[in-house]
C-alpha cells in the first residue's frame, strides 16, 4: 500500500464535511449525474482546491457572467487542454512554494472536471501528456457516454447500441455500433499511483476516492458514471437508480488501481438483469432481445477481467 | 554595462529570458525555435535558473500550461514557430482575453503545405487578431532587449507578448550582443505581482461563459486595454533607454527625412533593404526604408509621422493573404493611410517566402517598381515577387 494512504481515515455518513465548494444556484437540468459527483468531490476536496474545467455542460452551467457556483478558484480554457492547464497550475505552486513566495506545507489540490467527450477524444493526448510526467493533479473524468452540451452526439464512451444524435437508432444500423473504449485501461498503463471508478449512486465511496486521490504524490484518475436524464431519456428522479443498477448489472464496475494494484470494491456474484438497467432509458428501447444477449457477454467478459486483474494483481490490504 | 559576447542569438534569448527569472517554461520543440528551448532547460538542468520546465506533448499544450500557470501567478515563457504556432491557436486568443502576461518567442517560419522549416512570416500574421502585442526583431541585440521590455510589458499592461524573430536568418546566427547585468534586470522587470489569479485565498473565476448581453462589452474593453497598452510599450522602452542608452521606437525610420519612395518592411531583412536604401542614395536617388517595429497595437500615429511625405510606398509582406487584396502589411498599410490626408500611391509586394533570398539587387528592383507607381497607375494590387516563370 502507498504510504500516503496507509493511515487513512474515510469520511462515513456521520462524519461529512458541511463544506461546500460548489453553490447551489447553477442551471443543470434536474437530475443532472454530473453536478452532484462534481459537488460531492469538492465536499471531499476542502476549499484549498484550484479546479480547471473543460469545456462542457459542468463550465456553461456553473458560470453565466456575472455568475459563479465557484467558491474556490476555477479557470476554464478550452476544449481539449483542462489537463495540460492543471499541468501549467500544478508547476507554478511547485515554483511558487520552492521560491518561499507560498507557504510549502500546505496542500494546494489541482482538479480537473471534464466530460466524456473532453476525455476520451478530443483531450485524451493531453490527460496523456499530464499523466505521464507524472504532475500532481487529479483528473475526474464525469461521464455521460455522449456529447450532451451539443445536443446528445456520440463520443467514444458511447455504449454499443445506444442511440445519440449521430448515432441514431434506424432502419438499417440500431444506434451505436462500438463498443465503449476502455478509458481505465488506458489511463492505467500510464503507471499512475491512482486511479478508480466511481459513482453517484455510492457518494461516501465517490467521496473516498477523491480524498484518496488528494493524498497520493502525483497523478490521480478518477472515472465517474454520470446518468444524463436529458441525453439518455430517464426520468429525472432516475438518475440515481440508473448509477445503482449500473453497477449491479456489472456494466460499471466499482474499482480503484492503486499502484497498478487492482481492488474490486463492489464483487456482484449475482448481477441484475441488464434489462432493467436498459428499461430506464430511452437511448435503449429500440435493442432487440438478441442485441441485449450480444451486449450482456460483452458484459459479464469486461466484468471478469477486472475481477481476475483483482485477484492477479490485486492488493494485499 | 555587460560584456558584448560573440553568441548564437537563440542562446542570447534564452540568456535574457532566464535573466527575467522566469518560473514556468513550457515548450514543444519545433525547428527552428529549437536552439532556444533546449538552452533553457540546460540551464535549468545545470541549477542555473530555478524553473519548472514542462517538457509538453504538444505546442497547444504549452500554450495551456503557460495559461495555467500564468493564470497561478508566476511568470511563464514558450516559443513556437510555424506549425506549432498553428497548434496553439485557440489558445491564443484565449490568452489575451483573460489578460494573461505570457511571453512568447516566435522563430517566424513559413506554413505547410508545401512543409518548409524556412523563414517568412505566414505563421505570425495568423495571430494578427488574437490580442497579443506583437514585436519584431531585426537583429540579435535588438531580439534581447526586447526580450526584456517583453516582459516589463507584458506584466504592466497585462496581455501576452509574442516577440518574432525571423527563423534561422536570425535565430541561428552569432552576432555581437551585449545581455544586460542581472542587476538592471532586476530593476527593469521586478517581481510579477498579479492582482488577479488562481488563489485559494481569494478565489476567483475565469473563463466564464459570455452570453450575448455581455460578449461585446468584454471584447471592446479588451480592445480599448490593447490600444492603451501603447503607453506602457513607449514607457518601457523609454525606461530601457535610460538604464542602457539604447533608443527603441515602434517604427524605425532609415533616411526618411527627405525621401519620396521608402520601402515598408518587417524583420531582418531591413539589413539588406538599407543597403539598397544606402546604393541608390549614392545615385541620388531620394529613397529611405520604414521598418515596423511594434506590430500590435498598430502605431497609427508613428507611422503616418514616419512616413513624411513621400510619394509612394512599396510594402514588403512576407506572407500571402490568399484571395485578398494585398499581403498582411500592406492591407494595413493602406487601410492607415486611407484615414489620413496623405495619400501617397500604395504598391505592395510578397517576397522572401520560405527563406528565398531577397538580395540588394532585389530590393533596388522593389524601389524601381515603387518609383514607377508615383507616375503610372499599378496594374496590381499586388505582386508575389521573384517568382521563377
Amino acid at each position: 500500500m502507498r504510504p500516503e494512504l496507509k493511515n487513512f481515515k474515510g469520511f462515513t455518513l456521520k462524519n461529512l464535511p458541511k463544506y461546500e465548494g460548489f453553490a447551489p444556484g447553477h442551471r443543470a437540468c434536474q437530475g443532472c449525474g454530473n453536478v452532484l459527483p462534481l459537488k460531492l468531490a469538492l465536499k471531499a476536496l476542502g476549499s484549498n482546491t484550484i479546479a480547471v474545467s473543460a469545456t462542457g455542460c459542468m463550465e456553461i452551467i456553473s458560470s453565466p457572467f456575472p455568475y459563479t457556483s465557484w467558491n474556490i478558484p476555477w479557470i476554464h480554457v478550452a476544449f481539449e487542454n483542462a489537463a495540460s492547464v492543471a499541468s501549467g497550475i500544478e508547476a507554478a505552486i511547485k515554483a511558487l512554494k520552492r521560491k518561499g513566495r507560498i507557504s510549502k506545507r500546505k496542500k494546494i489540490n489541482v482538479v480537473v472536471f471534464a466530460g466524456d467527450g473532453a476525455t476520451f477524444d478530443i483531450g485524451l493526448q493531453f490527460l496523456s501528456g499530464a499523466l505521464e510526467r507524472e504532475h500532481d493533479f487529479i483528473y475526474i473524468c464525469l461521464d455521460n457516454e455522449a456529447y450532451m452540451n451539443t445536443g446528445v452526439q456520440r463520443s467514444s464512451a458511447t455504449p454499443f447500441g445506444a442511440h445519440t444524435t449521430t448515432s441514431p437508432a434506424g432502419k438499417i444500423v440500431k444506434g451505436n455500433v462500438r463498443w465503449k473504449k476502455n478509458l481505465m485501461g488506458i489511463v492505467v498503463a500510464h503507471n499512475i499511483p491512482y486511479a478508480a471508478t466511481a459513482s453517484p449512486a455510492y457518494p461516501v465511496d465517490l467521496m473516498n476516492k477523491v480524498k484518496k486521490a488528494s493524498l497520493v504524490n502525483g497523478p490521480a484518475f478518477i472515472h465517474v458514471f454520470s446518468p444524463c436524464p436529458t441525453g439518455w431519456g430517464c426520468k429525472t428522479e432516475d438518475s440515481i437508480m440508473t448509477s445503482k443498477l449500473a453497477v449491479e448489472t456489472r456494466i460499471f464496475p466499482l474499482y480503484e488501481v492503486i499502484d497498478g494494484k487492482y481492488i474490486l470494491n463492489r464483487k456482484i456474484d449475482k448481477p441484475k438483469p441488464i434489462e432493467e438497467y436498459f428499461k430506464l432509458q430511452r437511448r435503449f428501447r429500440h435493442l432487440t432481445p438478441e442485441q441485449i444477449e450480444y451486449i450482456k457477454k460483452h458484459v459479464d467478459e469486461e466484468y471478469e477481467k477486472i475481477v481476475k486483474l483483482s485477484e492477479c494483481f490485486g492488493a494485499k490490504s | 554595462m555587460g560584456k558584448v559576447i560573440a553568441k548564437e542569438v537563440s542562446i542570447a534569448i534564452a540568456e535574457a529570458v532566464a535573466q527575467c527569472k522566469v518560473d514556468v517554461i513550457s515548450a514543444y520543440p519545433i525547428t527552428p525555435q529549437t536552439h532556444i528551448v533546449e538552452h533553457l532547460a540546460e540551464l535549468v538542468n545545470n541549477g542555473e535558473l530555478d524553473a519548472e520546465y514542462i517538457p509538453v506533448e504538444s505546442e497547444h499544450a504549452a500554450m495551456s500550461a503557460c495559461i495555467g500557470a500564468s493564470a497561478t501567478g508566476v511568470r511563464t515563457f514558450t516559443s513556437t514557430s510555424s506549425q506549432g504556432l498553428l497548434l496553439m491557436y485557440e489558445n491564443l486568443f484565449i490568452a489575451s482575453a483573460f489578460r494573461l502576461p505570457v511571453v512568447m518567442v516566435i522563430a517566424n517560419r513559413s506554413i505547410s503545405a508545401p512543409i518548409s522549416i524556412w523563414n517568412d512570416h505566414s505563421d505570425v500574421m495568423t495571430m494578427r487578431d488574437s490580442g497579443w502585442i506583437q514585436t519584431f526583431a531585426e537583429n540579435g541585440q535588438e531580439a534581447v532587449d526586447l526580450v526584456y521590455h517583453a516582459y516589463r510589458v507584458a506584466e504592466k499592461a497585462l496581455f501576452p507578448v509574442a516577440l518574432n524573430i525571423d527563423g534561422f536568418t536570425l535565430s541561428h546566427v552569432i552576432e555581437p550582443i551585449e545581455l544586460l547585468d542581472q542587476e538592471l534586470v532586476d530593476k527593469y522587470v521586478p517581481p510579477l505581482r498579479m492582482k488577479y489569479k488562481l488563489d485559494p485565498k481569494k478565489p476567483i473565476s475565469m473563463g466564464a461563459i459570455g452570453v450575448p448581453e455581455i460578449y461585446t462589452e468584454a471584447k471592446k474593453a479588451q480592445d480599448k486595454a490593447l490600444k492603451a497598452s501603447y503607453r506602457i510599450i513607449m514607457n518601457a522602452w523609454k525606461e530601457f533607454e535610460k538604464l542602457t542608452g539604447r533608443r527603441y521606437q515602434p517604427i524605425e525610420s532609415y533616411k526618411m527625412e527627405d525621401a519620396e519612395v521608402t520601402l515598408i518592411i518587417m524583420g531582418s531583412l531591413a539589413g539588406t533593404a538599407m543597403d539598397a536604401v544606402d546604393l541608390l542614395r549614392k545615385k541620388g536617388k531620394k529613397v529611405g526604408l520604414i521598418r515596423i517595429r511594434l506590430w500590435r497595437p498598430f502605431p497609427l500615429k508613428d507611422f503616418l509621422r514616419a512616413i513624411g511625405k513621400v510619394r509612394a510606398i512599396g510594402v514588403v509582406d512576407r506572407a500571402v493573404s490568399h484571395g485578398s487584396t494585398g499581403g498582411p502589411v500592406g492591407i494595413e498599410v493602406r487601410s492607415a493611410l486611407y484615414q489620413s490626408n496623405k495619400r501617397p500611391k500604395v504598391v505592395n509586394f510578397v517576397a522572401g517566402l520560405s527563406g528565398r533570398d531577397v538580395t540588394v539587387e532585389d530590393f533596388v528592383e522593389l524601389f524601381e517598381k515603387t518609383y514607377e507607381a508615383i507616375s503610372k497607375k499599378p496594374r496590381f494590387s499586388y505582386e508575389i515577387y521573384g517568382v521563377k516563370e
